[in-house]
């Protein structure tokens, strides 16, 4: 028989609202890091995109704002059950990023400042599911929320998308990051409530 | 930031289990500890969390993340829950479960906001309210293993009546250095005015940055976020600053 919780009603999410499993609806922006926020000034923020074969792409502050830009609006949703509908971003689609880099690698090694990384298949990276986003709801994207720009994957839970973001490095073979190497799925989709190793 | 150590048991699939309430226990007039029974718990590491699950009649379903309170002691664990106004979850924790209900979870969860017994470094705990959960687990689990790193603890509170685990604090132990911040009311004999945590709070109650502490920061997004600057101000290594935080 189902397990039930003895006395609990619980809270149904907002009408026309669907939540993947095991979440539930926030209207703040909570933050989650294992660490302490760094400091990058748009000055001194690079982004390089690193092929397989050693092949660097690089990216200043205002190499960056030349980029056609996007607005998408977007669901979290962060492992740590939260999901907050309808965020507003701005940035650069990975598409465009991409776009003239040449490569035969299948994942992706995603490096921030401040060291931590995440693993991501690039398939998931491309056709309009990823952006290097500098804006939140009109403003520059606050330090403690990946600013001056983070990684915005999602389709796939929160930690995917890698605040600070500094390298995206295409690799011919997989390597798990910061939380997949401490018992987090290596892949990541709220839908199939990939949380942990094993789910 | 350096790789996350892989804490034992990878690989194994995190089941759901069912506990039952054994024990409940008021820590402060928004807060209870929960004392469960959990057949086969595999045991944790200080620091690490569980998942809890609430399911209605209906079905519907719903999750949320809770510190781990007691150091690893077989098949027995304690949750300190502290209510959220408004909450779908930590109310029905804190006002509704009574010993004899049961209570789906899984876990232990985490492998970087953790303590380990073989860490002989000086430690620096510093937590704003129901932060203090993670850090208690730890300051238990040190005592437990007979540890003698020398721990320093900065427990934030808004009031001497909000701080969890009163009496068990002001025991002490041996190697355990306890300071208490409170922001908006302190004791009459307090050396401390109230008032948020300031850097100056770090340097005369945690330890030197060449000491190469490891310091753990847990609490509300904004307290961690100000402890963790500061400390990098100061001069600790970030990579040495581990933090945790919550809403």
């Amino acid at each position: 028989m189902a397990f039930i919780s003895r006395g609990f009603h619980g809270r149904r999410p907002s009408a026309g609202t669907k939540l993947p499993p095991g979440q539930y609806e926030t209207t703040g922006f909570p933050v989650l890091s294992a660490g302490p926020t760094p400091r990058i000034r748009q000055d001194d923020w690079k982004l390089s995109v690193t092929t397989e074969a050693g092949k660097q792409h690089v990216w200043d502050w205002a190499g960056l704002m030349a980029l056609p830009a996007e607005s998408p609006t977007v669901d979290l949703h962060c492992v740590t059950k939260w999901s907050k509908f309808g965020t507003e971003w701005q940035g650069v689609s990975l598409d465009v990023l991409l776009a003239d880099v040449e490569t035969a690698a299948e994942h992706v090694l995603v490096t921030s400042y401040g060291g931590y990384t995440t693993n991501i298949p690039l398939a998931d990276l491309v056709d309009g599911k990823a952006w290097i986003a500098y804006g939140y709801g009109g403003s520059d994207l606050a330090p403690e929320h990946g600013g001056p720009a983070r990684l915005l994957v999602p389709h796939l839970y929160l930690w995917k998308s890698a605040k600070w973001v500094r390298e995206i490095e295409l690799r011919p073979s997989d390597v798990p990051g910061f939380w997949e190497s401490a018992g987090y799925h290596n892949y990541g989709d709220p839908w199939r409530e990939q949380r942990y190793q094993g789910d | 930031m350096a790789r996350a150590a892989i804490p034992g048991r990878l690989g194994d699939r995190l089941r759901w289990r069912t506990a039952e309430v054994t024990g409940r226990r008021v820590e402060s007039a928004t807060a209870v500890t929960l004392t469960l029974d959990l057949p086969g718990w595999p045991g944790h590491l200080a620091g690490q969390h569980v998942d809890v699950r609430l399911t209605a009649e209906d079905g519907y379903s719903t999750q949320r993340s809770y510190s781990i309170a007691s150091a690893p002691n077989g098949r027995s664990l304690d949750l300190t829950v502290q209510r959220t106004s408004g909450g779908e979850v930590s109310p029905y924790l804190v006002d509704e479960l009574v010993p004899g209900d049961r209570l789906e979870l899984r876990g232990p969860v985490g492998g970087w906001f953790v303590w380990r017994q073989q860490q002989t470094e000086p430690i620096l705990l510093v937590a704003g309210g129901s932060g203090l959960v993670p850090l208690m687990c730890m300051v238990r689990a040190r005592e437990a293993a007979g540890s003698r790193a020398p721990f320093r603890l900065l427990c934030a509170a808004r009031t001497p009546s909000d701080l969890l685990y009163r009496s068990e604090l002001r025991q002490g132990a041996p190697g355990l250095d306890t300071t208490y911040l409170y922001s908006r009311e302190a004791p009459a004999d307090s050396p401390r005015p109230p008032g948020r945590i300031a850097p100056e709070d770090l340097v005369r109650s945690g330890w030197p940055p060449d000491f190469e502490p490891t310091c753990y920061v847990c609490g509300p997004t904004a307290f961690v976020e100000k402890t963790a600057a500061y400390l990098v101000l100061l001069g600790h290594a970030p990579e040495r600053v581990r933090t945790e935080r919550f809403g």
